[in-house]
């Protein structure tokens, strides 16, 4: 910056002229906005357009200053260096200073500090950055008393402290949101040795346990708590004791596992609950509240599913274009520089191979060809055996199912016949998959598409499972409520008969109270069916647990440590390690959640198995993951967002739902046990707290809207929406492919450009400075060119002198103001057309040689 | 201060560090401006270099003399490039020489493959590092000239989302 050339001469002369000075600040202004853009332009690393404007701007200037000659340009000089010469020495009689001066010299001060706080971001040696500092906060200071600012720079300073504090603050809270995330490590963990999709399956299994904790929530918090709080005790009526008959086996082990017994007979299951409108002196709702929880349980999950399906889409919309250079920022930016601790460098060591190996797997996929016939062939017959497959396993659990109808009506059947269902589900769900699996070998897809089909298929395996159970269930259901018809006439008749004799002998007596144990009770096959979903639940764990433990790791230290005597390599060879099985493991959680959904209805205790199991697994899993399995052969990457593990959780939402909604809307519930006995459905609830809790208006507002009439409408109202907004969306998409060809059309420009124009940046040049001090002096003369340029002067003559004089050796690079000077102001003038180049023979770029052009300069580094 | 991203405390850290590791030799206050320098050989047995798998090349690229040697000058430039708070431009930068091995001010294929042998420790198999060093330079090769300038290498870099 001239202005420390000309403070530095001591020059005085009082005299001053606001119309120089306006024009000085008119020029100052122009100047800094050029500066600004340069620094815009340096960022953004477009060399080019910003210098030729930059030039533009700079003849502009040219022509002003040859306007006004050299005589005005010297007195212009003489002005500014009067006015900060004057601020300088006469700091006392600051009032004579004009404001504008004053104005000019803040301005001054500021790009001081601006300097300041930009050093650091300067790819300067630490040498320079030292000696170009001192210079300037010697300015700053010199100045700031001056314009007597003491105090508002107090304030900036601790102004600038709080947004620092502030911003560390942020960064911390980042810090330890990311360490709140539960898991995080250990799946990264997991991730770096199995790959990412290993690792989408605990995500998912994560995910999972949060949904699963606010079902949990809601269950536990409205329905079971305010029930066993303030609902009536155990054992005061026949639906919560335990009949007569089984009370001496209540409390066997084996009646509990078979959730029989005490367990039957508690808050866990829907029998339990009474039908009383209100209970306790909160006057808490509890019908109303079960039926209102048992619909926002489904409410919920489906608003949360579709929630995260929808920004899953959207994050692989928004960064789907950017992938461009995969490998390159696979290869330059995988490194965490802030890895210090061997065992997580050997973690990121593993990760980024796996990475690396994920993507090449990836790049030859995707440029494969072979035989289309035979590969098609084969496709279509792995198809038709899976769905033999498929077939089979679903007539067998029907014809299981039937046949545990009829064992259910026989007494003493021993435990396999009870548990009948429930093992040949197991066994269906252990050893189809591998069984499909075997089949997908032939089919020699993409693993990750390989895996989609296998979910795929898997899944329509437990779908029929699980639709021929429900079927099964339904004939239960009905034979029971054909069984309760019965029942509820021999209890009405016990009852009247009960009162009849009591009324008989005297009025006013209250009838002698019939133990709660001995009245004859229904089956509540709602009970049951919570039981039969509790039963399979458990079964499933159990399963899985035994096929984690068993298979896998008797398996991992059975090979492992046999391996020392064993007559062939048992670890390269026939058993070997266990891969971990993604698809099984997805559906197995999915399935199982769709379980719950359909159960928790029925057994509300259903969801606290379901946390305590997921917990459990991810723990267990991990463990067994890492201690006992092999990563997979093809590590690949899993697609960033695992929308289809969501869409499947969707379906089987959607296909629990229905069961449930039936029962709610088509069946009787039980008549003696339950929140809704006594009521023809279970949805009559709603309309009796309308009736009787809510003003009259509202009841007839409700049954407006449950008209048809306006229902049907509304329905058509959303299609059509539904409609409208697949269009557009449609159309945004077409516009977004649009605008990705477009820009990959650009690359291609840009890169052909690129061949041809060799352009320079100002990075470029920041990065050649660093490369040689030498080269500084490149920089300096630029600059001084600029000077020349933008504000020809007389003061400083060394500066005068073109690039061929410094090239020659001028001795001007090691003044002051070549240090001095503000990297930002170096460019400005000329675009750098390859003939400005032209005295550097033989570069390939800018700064192909730092040595070269001022050889002997500088400390002459032998490395470079 | 106002060089680096750092306060003052922190340097004094810093210094601190920087004397521990050689406490004969680094003078404990700097008033009178010794040009004492630290061989490579201690900087990167520091632990937050240990596990870097660029170690010496980081180590290199700050050095004053291209041969690894930090003077405490260098040693804070260094520290304060890497910290957080240092901006992705100058990060950029010196991750270009880093990167750049034979230090000719391109990355060429030599320079890719050594970078990627180190990242993986070597468990590639050869052609898949050739395979994906074709398809770096691919990618990322604006002026097709077969090597990464340092255009080509800012443009890259500052578009990946993993680059702090």
């Amino acid at each position: 910056e001239d202005k420390e050339e000309d403070e530095s001469k001591e020059e005085d002369n009082g005299s001053q002229q606001n119309r120089a000075s306006r024009r000085k600040n008119q020029q100052r202004k122009t100047r800094d906005g050029k500066k600004a853009r340069e620094e815009g332009s340096q960022k953004k690393n477009k060399g080019k357009t910003a210098s030729t404007k930059d030039q533009k701007e700079s003849e502009n200037k040219e022509k002003k200053t040859t306007k006004r000659g050299k005589e005005g340009e010297n007195k212009q000089k003489k002005d500014r260096k009067s006015s900060t010469s004057s601020a300088s020495s006469n700091s006392s009689d600051e009032e004579s200073l004009s404001e504008e001066e004053l104005a000019m010299l803040k301005e001054q001060v500021e790009q001081k500090k601006k300097l300041i706080s930009t050093m650091r971001n300067k790819p300067w040696r630490m040498v320079k950055k030292l000696s170009v500092l001192r210079e300037a906060q010697d300015f700053v200071e010199k100045f700031e008393g001056a314009l007597g600012k003491g105090k508002g720079k107090k304030l900036y300073a601790y102004k600038m402290m709080m947004a620092k504090k502030w911003v560390k603050f942020k960064r911390d809270f980042e810090n330890f949101k990311t360490q709140c995330i539960p898991w995080e490590m250990k799946i990264k963990e997991v991730e770096s040795h199995f790959g990412s999709s290993v690792a989408s399956y605990f995500i998912f299994l994560r995910w999972m346990y949060g949904v699963n904790l606010v079902l949990f929530g809601l269950i536990f918090g409205l329905v079971i708590i305010p029930e066993v709080l303030m609902g009536m005790p155990y054992g005061s009526m026949p639906r919560k004791t335990v009949p007569r008959a089984e009370q001496a086996t209540a409390m066997d082990f084996s009646v509990l596992w078979d959730f029989e017994g005490y367990i039957k007979y508690s808050a866990l299951f829907y029998g339990y609950y009474n039908n009383q409108r209100t209970i306790g002196w909160l006057k808490y709702r509890l019908p109303m509240a079960y039926f209102m929880v048992g619909i926002s349980v489904f409410g919920y999950s489906l608003m949360v599913v579709i929630r995260s399906m929808a920004r899953n889409a959207n994050e692989s919309t928004a960064d789907g274009d950017d992938d461009n250079f995969i490998f390159s920022w696979k290869m330059f930016t995988s490194w965490d520089y802030l890895i210090g601790n061997p065992e997580t460098a050997d973690n990121k060591f593993a990760s980024i191979t796996t990475s690396f190996k994920e993507s090449i797997v990836d790049e030859q996929e995707s440029n494969k060809d072979e035989n289309i016939h035979l590969r098609r062939f084969l496709r279509v017959l792995a198809n038709v055996l899976i769905i033999c497959c498929l077939c089979g396993s679903g007539y067998l659990i029907y014809f299981v199912v039937k046949r545990s109808q009829t064992f259910s009506k026989m007494q003493n059947v021993g435990w396999y016949e009870r548990n009948e269902v429930e093992i040949v589900m197991s066994l269906l769900g252990m050893f189809c998959p591998p069984l499909f699996e075997t089949i997908a070998a032939l089919e020699n897809y993409h693993p990750r598409i390989g895996l989609k089909w296998q979910l795929g298929r898997i899944f329509a395996l437990f779908l029929g499972n699980l639709y021929t159970f429900l079927l099964a269930l339904m004939d239960d259901v009905n034979e029971k409520l054909a069984e309760e018809d019965v029942v509820k006439n021999i209890t009405h008749w016990t009852l009247l008969g009960h009162h009849n004799s009591s009324a008989g002998n005297d009025s006013t007596v209250t009838p002698p109270p019939l133990d709660p144990a001995d009245v004859p009770r229904g089956p509540c096959w709602e009970t049951t069916v919570g039981i039969e979903f509790v039963r399979l639940t458990v079964s499933d764990i159990l399963v899985t647990y035994i096929t984690i433990l068993v298979g896998d790791f008797i398996r991992a230290c059975f090979v492992r440590f046999v391996n020392y005597c064993w007559c062939w390599d048992l670890e390269a060879g026939f058993p070997s390690y266990a891969e971990f099985d993604i698809s099984g493991n997805v559906l197995g959680l999915i399935f199982n959640q769709g379980m719950i959904w359909m159960g928790s209805f029925y057994a509300p205790g259903l969801v606290g198995i379901n946390v305590l199991r997921l917990l459990t697994s991810m723990y267990f899993q991990c463990w067994a993951v890492m201690s006992s399995n092999v990563p997979h052969e093809r590590v690949f990457k899993a697609s960033k967002s695992n929308n289809f593990y969501m869409g499947l959780l969707l379906l089987i939402l959607f296909l629990s739902l229905l069961p449930v909604a039936y029962t709610i809307m088509s069946l009787p519930p039980s008549f003696d046990c339950g929140p809704f006995s006594g009521k023809k459905r279970m949805y009559d609830v709603i309309q009796e707290t309308i009736e009787l809790d809510f003003p009259l208006f509202v009841a007839k507002i409700f049954s407006y809207v449950a008209n048809p009439g306006l229902i049907i409408p509304a329905i058509l109202l959303m299609v059509l929406a539904i409609y409208y907004l697949n269009a557009v969306s449609e159309a945004y998409q077409r516009a977004n492919a649009e605008l990705k060809k477009k820009m990959q059309m650009q690359r291609e420009e840009e890169k052909s450009k690129r061949n041809n124009k060799a352009s320079t940046n100002p990075m470029l040049q920041d990065l050649e400075d660093l490369l040689t001090p030498s080269t500084k002096t490149e920089s300096t003369l630029k600059q001084a060119e600029d000077k020349k340029i933008e504000s020809p002067n007389g003061t400083s003559p060394v500066r005068k002198p073109g690039r061929g004089e410094v090239l020659d050796g001028s001795p001007m690079a090691g003044g002051r103001g070549a240090a001095f000077t503000p990297p930002s102001r170096v460019f400005v003038t000329q675009p750098w057309t390859l003939g400005v180049r032209a005295p550097y023979p033989g570069q390939p770029g800018p700064w192909g040689h730092p040595l070269g052009p001022v050889p002997g300069r500088g400390r002459g580094q032998p490395c470079y | 201060q106002d060089c680096t991203f750092f306060t003052r405390k922190e340097i004094l850290r810093l210094h601190g560090r920087y004397h521990e590791m050689a406490p004969n030799v680094v003078p404990m206050d700097y008033t009178k401006d010794p040009d004492v320098k630290l061989p490579m050989q201690l900087i990167i047995n520091m632990p937050e270099l240990k596990e870097n798998p660029f170690k010496e090349r980081i180590v290199e690229s700050f050095s004053e003399d291209g041969e690894g040697s930090l003077s405490f000058n260098d040693f804070v430039d260094m520290f304060s490039v890497l910290s957080e708070m240092a901006p992705r431009e100058l990060k950029a930068i010196y991750a270009f020489k880093i990167y750049d091995f034979n230090t000719d001010n391109f990355i060429c294929k030599a320079d890719l493959e050594k970078t990627l042998n180190k990242l993986t420790r070597e468990e590639l198999t050869a052609e898949e590092i050739t395979l994906v060093c074709e398809k770096v330079i691919e990618e990322a090769d604006m002026d097709g000239d077969g090597k990464l300038g340092y255009a080509d290498f800012e443009n890259m870099i500052s578009k990946a989302p993993d680059f702090l």
